[in-house]
C-alpha cells in the first residue's frame, strides 16, 4: 500500500536532523513564470541532497480559483480519504475537488493525493478570522486521523514535495505544467529518517510555506517556548519550529520581517552596544523578551507568504546563502552556480551577512543588505 | 559527665619536621595545639579539632597530618558510627544536633546523572576563544509580545515598558549569607566581587553595613521573617529585594544568631541592641498566605516606586511546582529555589538532612509548571543551594534556570574547607565569624582577586562547553533539556527533569 505510515521521526530522536538545498526565485511584479528554472536550478545542487526528500512552493499558480483555499492532501488509504471528504464538506463548501495530476518518475512510493479547492462555511466559523478556522481544521485532519495529512492549504499557492530528488519530484507533479510569481525549491539530505511524503519541504501552513536548511541547536528551548503559546510540535523538525515562530511573531503578533529577523537572528550584545540609544533599547527588549526564541545554530531558510519572499540565515551565518537580482527577479539560493544557470547574467548578486534579511515584496523595491 | 564520644580527628606530628613555631598554636581557635614549654613539644587536644586543615595549610614544615580517627564501633550498616556518636551528644547535651553547610548525604544530588551534549558533523561546534560567546542574563519579568515601530531609515521604537530587570554578565550570583553569619571583610569581598564581575551579591536577612552602601547597584537586599536592618534607605540602596520566605538548608524553621555574635557593628547594621540574640521567626509573621505575600511584594514595590525587581525565595519542597506559580501570579519578578543541599551558618542536623528536596527535581517541576500555566515569561527563576561547578551551573539552566545563586563555593574560593562547624562562631578561616581577631583572616582585597578568580573560571568553563554544543548565547540553553541526557536514572526519575536517557 502506499507509504504514508511512515513517520517523519521513525527512530524517536529528540528531531530529525536535515541539510539540503534551498533557492527561491521572484519576480516583484507579480508577472507569472514556468516552474523550468527553478527546476533546473534545484537540479544543477542535486547532490546537497540524499534523495530522501525535495520539494517546491508555487504563488500564483490557481489563477482561476484565486479566492479559494486549496487543500493538497495526502492519504494513506481510500478509507482515509472518505473521512477527511465528509469532514471537508461538513464545515466547507468544496468549489472543485480532483486527484492531483502525476505522471510516471524516479520518485519512491507515492501515496493518494487529492486537492480541494473550498469556501469555509460562515455557519460553522465561530468568531473566527476565515485563517484560524482553516489552521483549526488542518490541524484536525492532520492529528486526527493519522492516515491523512494536508502539506498545503493556502490560496492560489501550493506546495508539491515527495521522497525523491526535487527534479524527480518536479516531473512526477508534471510541475514544468504550471505557472507563478514565486517560487521556492528545497532538496533534502536528512540524516536520520527514512524519509516520508510528508515530511519532505516545504513545510507550509496556509499560505506561509518555509524551506530550511540547517540544524538549530536551540531547538529545545524554542519548542518549549512556543508550547506555551498552543503550538504542538509534532513533526520533530527544526523547519516546523521555524514556521510556528513565523506564525506566532508575523501573524498573530503583526511584527514586520525587520524585527522578526532581528528575533531569529539577533545582533550580539557588544553590537547592540554601539548602537543609538533608542535602537539600544529596543534591541535589548528584543533580545530580553524573546531570548527563546533565537535561533542557535547553523540556518539558512526562504521563508514565502503571497506577497513576500525573505532569505534569512544565522546570525554568524553558518550555512549559506546568495541573493542576486535580475530585472524584476529575484533570486535567493544555496549556491550561486545555481541561479547563474538560469539566469547567466545579473544586475547585481551578494552574499547577506549572517542575521541580515533579504526581503522581496510584490511591487516594491528589494531590501538588499547593508553590506 | 564524662562524654563517651571519642575524638572524630587525629593528629599526627612529626616531630622532627616541626619547628617549634606555633603557627598551628595561634591559628587554631579552636585550642586544639598547645606548647608544652617544659619539654619542648607542641602537642594537641584531639577531641577539640574539627578537621578545618587551618593549621595543616599554614604549618611551614608540613608537619601536621589529621587522620579520621581509626576507632570505630563495630560496624553496623544501620547504627552507624555517625548514628551512635549523634545519640551520645544528645543525651550528654539534651539538646537539638547541630551542623553548618547543606547536606553532606551523597543520595541526593542528581547535577551528576546529567551529561550535556556536543556538536559533531551535522552543526559546527563554536571556539570560545575566537568568536562570540554571549553569558549575559537579565533577570525580571519579560512581557510576551512587544510593540515597536519602525521607520523608514530602519529605527526600531520600543513603546512596551519594561519591567525592571538586573544585568549579570555572567549568570552567577552569590547568594544570601547574613553579615553576622559571615563576617564584614566576607561581605566587603563578595559586594566588590560582584561589582567587579557585573553580577550581584546577596545581603541575607542581617542588613547591609554603611560602608557598603557604594557597591548598591550590585547588591540584592534581603527582608526576612526578622526584618533586621530594613529600613527605606537598605531598600534604596540595592538593586532588587528578595522576600526570603525559607531556605533550603532548614525549611520551615527560623534562625537564631547568638548574642555574643551581635557586636556593636552588627547591632548598628541589624538595628538590635548589642548582645541581644537575633531571632528570625520561622514564618513572616505577616505572611501567612500567598494574598499576604502578594501584599509584601507590592509594599516593597511601593517603598521601591517600582524600579527594582522583587524576588521571592524558597526552600524546595514537595509541592514548590505550585506554590512557585502563586509566587509568580502573587507579582514576583523572580523565584528563587534553594534546594536540599543548600548551606547555612547554622540549622538542626535532623532538618538539614531530611527535609527539602533536591533542587533539580525542583527547579525541573517549576520550570515546567509555569510553562504550563503559560505564566513562565513573568518571571526569572533562580536556582540555588549544592551548586558546586560551572557543569552545575549548565545543567541548572538547561533545565529552566536563568541564574544561578552560588554561596558554599564562594566560601570555599575564599578558604572555606566545608568543616561543618559554623555555628560555633569560631571558624578558623575567619568566614562565619565576627570575632575581630579570626575576621583579619580574609583579606578583601585577596578575597576579591580569589571571588573574580571563580566567576571567570566557572564563565569561561561555561563558554567552552556552550561553544562545543554550536551555542553562542546563554538564552538558547535555558530551559533547552534537550541538551541533557540522563545517566542512572528511573524513568520516573527522567520524565519529572523532563530529560532523556543517555543512548536515546
Amino acid at each position: 500500500m502506499k507509504n504514508l505510515a511512515k513517520t517523519n521521526n521513525p527512530y524517536s530522536d529528540e528531531k530529525v536532523f536535515d541539510a539540503c538545498s534551498i533557492f527561491g526565485m521572484m519576480n516583484l511584479k507579480g508577472e507569472r513564470f514556468s516552474a523550468k528554472d527553478p527546476i533546473r536550478a534545484m537540479a544543477n545542487m542535486h547532490d546537497r541532497g540524499n534523495g530522501l526528500g525535495g520539494g517546491f512552493a508555487a504563488y500564483g499558480i490557481y489563477p482561476e480559483y484565486k479566492d479559494d483555499y486549496v487543500f493538497q492532501i495526502m492519504f494513506l488509504d481510500k478509507e482515509a480519504k472518505k473521512k477527511t471528504a465528509r469532514l471537508i464538506s461538513e464545515c466547507f463548501n468544496i468549489v472543485n475537488e480532483e486527484e492531483m495530476p502525476t505522471q510516471e518518475a524516479n520518485v519512491t512510493d507515492p501515496p493518494l493525493m487529492w486537492r480541494f479547492f473550498v469556501q469555509p462555511k460562515e455557519s460553522k466559523m465561530e468568531n473566527q478570522s476565515p485563517d484560524d478556522f482553516v489552521m483549526e481544521k488542518v490541524t484536525r485532519i492532520n492529528t486526527e486521523t493519522g492516515k491523512a495529512f494536508v502539506f498545503s492549504s493556502g490560496k492560489n499557492m501550493g506546495v508539491f514535495k515527495g521522497v525523491g530528488f526535487p527534479e524527480d519530484v518536479a516531473e512526477y507533479f508534471c510541475l514544468e505544467e504550471y505557472e507563478g510569481y514565486l517560487w521556492t525549491g528545497h532538496g533534502r539530505f536528512p540524516t536520520n529518517t527514512q524519509g516520508w511524503w510528508g515530511g519532505a519541504h516545504p513545510f507550509s501552513m496556509l499560505d506561509w510555506t518555509v524551506v530550511h536548511n540547517g540544524e538549530i541547536s536551540s531547538y529545545g528551548i524554542n519548542k518549549r517556548y512556543l508550547e506555551m503559546f498552543g503550538y504542538n510540535c509534532t513533526m520533530q523538525t527544526d523547519t516546523e519550529v521555524m514556521a510556528y515562530a513565523f506564525d506566532l511573531l508575523m501573524r498573530r503578533q503583526n511584527l514586520p520581517i525587520e524585527i522578526v529577523s532581528k528575533i531569529l537572528a539577533p545582533p550580539l550584545w557588544s553590537e547592540i552596544k554601539t548602537m543609538t540609544p533608542e535602537n539600544e533599547l529596543a534591541l535589548r527588549a528584543l533580545r530580553q523578551t524573546y531570548g527563546s526564541l533565537l535561533m542557535n545554530g547553523p540556518f539558512t531558510i526562504i521563508v514565502a507568504h503571497e506577497s513576500e519572499m525573505i532569505g534569512l540565515t544565522d546570525r554568524i551565518k553558518l550555512r549559506p546563502l546568495t541573493a542576486a537580482t535580475k530585472d524584476d527577479m529575484l533570486f535567493l539560493s544555496s549556491e550561486e552556480a545555481a541561479i547563474r544557470l538560469v539566469s547567466p547574467m545579473l544586475d547585481k548578486v551578494w552574499s547577506p551577512r549572517g542575521g541580515e534579511p533579504v526581503i522581496g515584496r510584490l511591487e516594491t523595491p528589494v531590501a538588499e543588505a547593508t553590506a | 559527665m564524662k562524654s563517651y564520644v571519642q575524638p572524630e580527628y587525629l593528629i599526627e606530628r612529626d616531630n622532627d619536621r616541626c619547628i617549634r613555631c606555633k603557627v598551628c598554636v595561634n591559628q587554631c581557635s579552636y585550642e586544639t595545639h598547645y606548647y608544652d614549654e617544659e619539654d619542648d613539644v607542641l602537642c594537641s587536644r584531639n577531641e577539640n579539632c574539627v578537621n578545618c586543615q587551618r593549621c595543616a595549610t599554614f604549618c611551614p614544615t608540613q608537619a601536621i597530618a589529621i587522620r579520621k580517627n581509626p576507632n570505630t564501633y563495630r560496624p553496623n550498616a544501620n547504627w552507624t558510627q555517625e548514628v551512635l556518636t549523634g545519640i551520645k551528644k544528645q543525651a550528654e547535651t539534651g539538646g537539638v544536633v547541630l551542623t553548618g553547610m547543606g547536606c553532606d548525604k551523597p543520595n541526593l544530588t542528581y547535577w551528576d546523572r546529567l551529561l550535556i551534549n556536543a556538536s559533531q558533523v551535522t552543526n559546527p561546534s563554536i571556539d570560545p576563544l575566537r568568536e562570540p560567546m554571549e553569558l549575559r542574563t537579565y533577570i525580571g519579568s519579560k512581557p510576551d509580545s512587544l510593540k515597536l515601530t519602525t521607520s523608514k531609515t530602519g529605527d526600531i521604537t520600543l513603546e512596551t515598558k519594561l519591567a525592571p530587570q538586573l544585568r549579570l554578565e555572567t549568570p552567577i550570583m552569590f547568594s544570601a549569607m547574613s553579615y553576622g553569619s559571615v563576617s564584614l571583610n566576607v561581605h566587603k569581598s563578595l559586594a566588590r566581587a560582584a561589582s567587579e564581575y557585573g553580577t550581584y551579591y546577596n545581603t541575607g536577612e542581617g542588613g547591609l553595613e554603611k560602608s557598603l552602601y557604594k557597591y548598591g547597584k550590585n547588591v540584592i537586599v534581603q527582608v526576612a521573617s526578622g526584618r533586621f536592618g530594613v529600613h527605606p534607605d537598605y531598600l534604596d540602596a540595592g538593586a532588587a529585594v528578595e522576600i526570603k520566605i525559607g531556605q533550603g538548608a532548614k525549611p520551615g524553621i527560623g534562625g537564631h544568631l547568638p548574642g555574643e555574635k551581635v557586636s556593636a557593628e552588627i547591632s548598628k547594621t541589624r538595628m538590635i541592641p548589642m548582645g541581644t540574640d537575633a531571632l528570625s521567626p520561622a514564618p513572616q509573621h505577616d505572611i501567612y498566605s500567598i494574598e499576604d505575600l502578594r501584599q509584601l511584594i507590592y509594599a516593597l514595590k511601593e517603598a521601591t516606586d517600582y524600579t527594582k525587581p522583587v524576588f521571592v525565595k524558597i526552600a524546595a519542597v514537595h509541592n514548590a511546582a505550585a506554590i512557585a506559580s502563586g509566587i509568580v501570579r502573587a507579582g514576583a519578578d523572580a523565584v528563587v529555589l534553594d534546594g536540599v543541599r543548600g548551606g547555612t551558618g547554622a540549622a538542626p542536623r535532623i532538618t538539614r538532612d531530611n527535609v527539602g528536596i533536591p533542587i533539580e527535581m525542583a527547579l525541573a517541576a517549576v520550570d515546567q509548571r509555569l510553562r504550563d500555566e503559560g505564566i513562565r515569561n513573568k518571571a526569572s527563576v533562580i536556582a540555588a543551594g549544592g551548586i558546586k561547578s560551572s557543569a552545575d551551573v549548565l545543567k541548572a539552566i538547561a533545565l529552566g534556570a536563568d541564574a544561578c545563586y552560588i554561596a558554599t563555593a564562594a566560601l570555599v574560593s575564599l578558604g572555606c574547607t566545608v568543616c561543618q562547624k559554623c555555628y560555633t562562631g569560631k571558624c578558623p578561616w575567619g568566614i562565619a565569624t565576627t570575632d575581630l581577631w579570626l575576621t583579619k583572616r580574609i583579606n578583601p582585597d585577596i578575597g576579591v582577586k580569589r571571588l573574580v578568580g571563580l566567576l571567570r573560571g566557572w564563565s569561561l568553563e561555561i563558554m567552552e562547553m556552550m561553544g562545543g554544543m554550536g551555542i553562542n548565547a546563554i538564552e538558547s540553553v535555558r530551559g533547552n533539556r534537550l541538551v541533557l541526557r540522563g545517566v542512572g536514572l528511573t524513568d520516573k526519575e527522567l520524565e519529572v527533569l523532563g530529560v532523556r536517557m543517555v543512548g536515546e
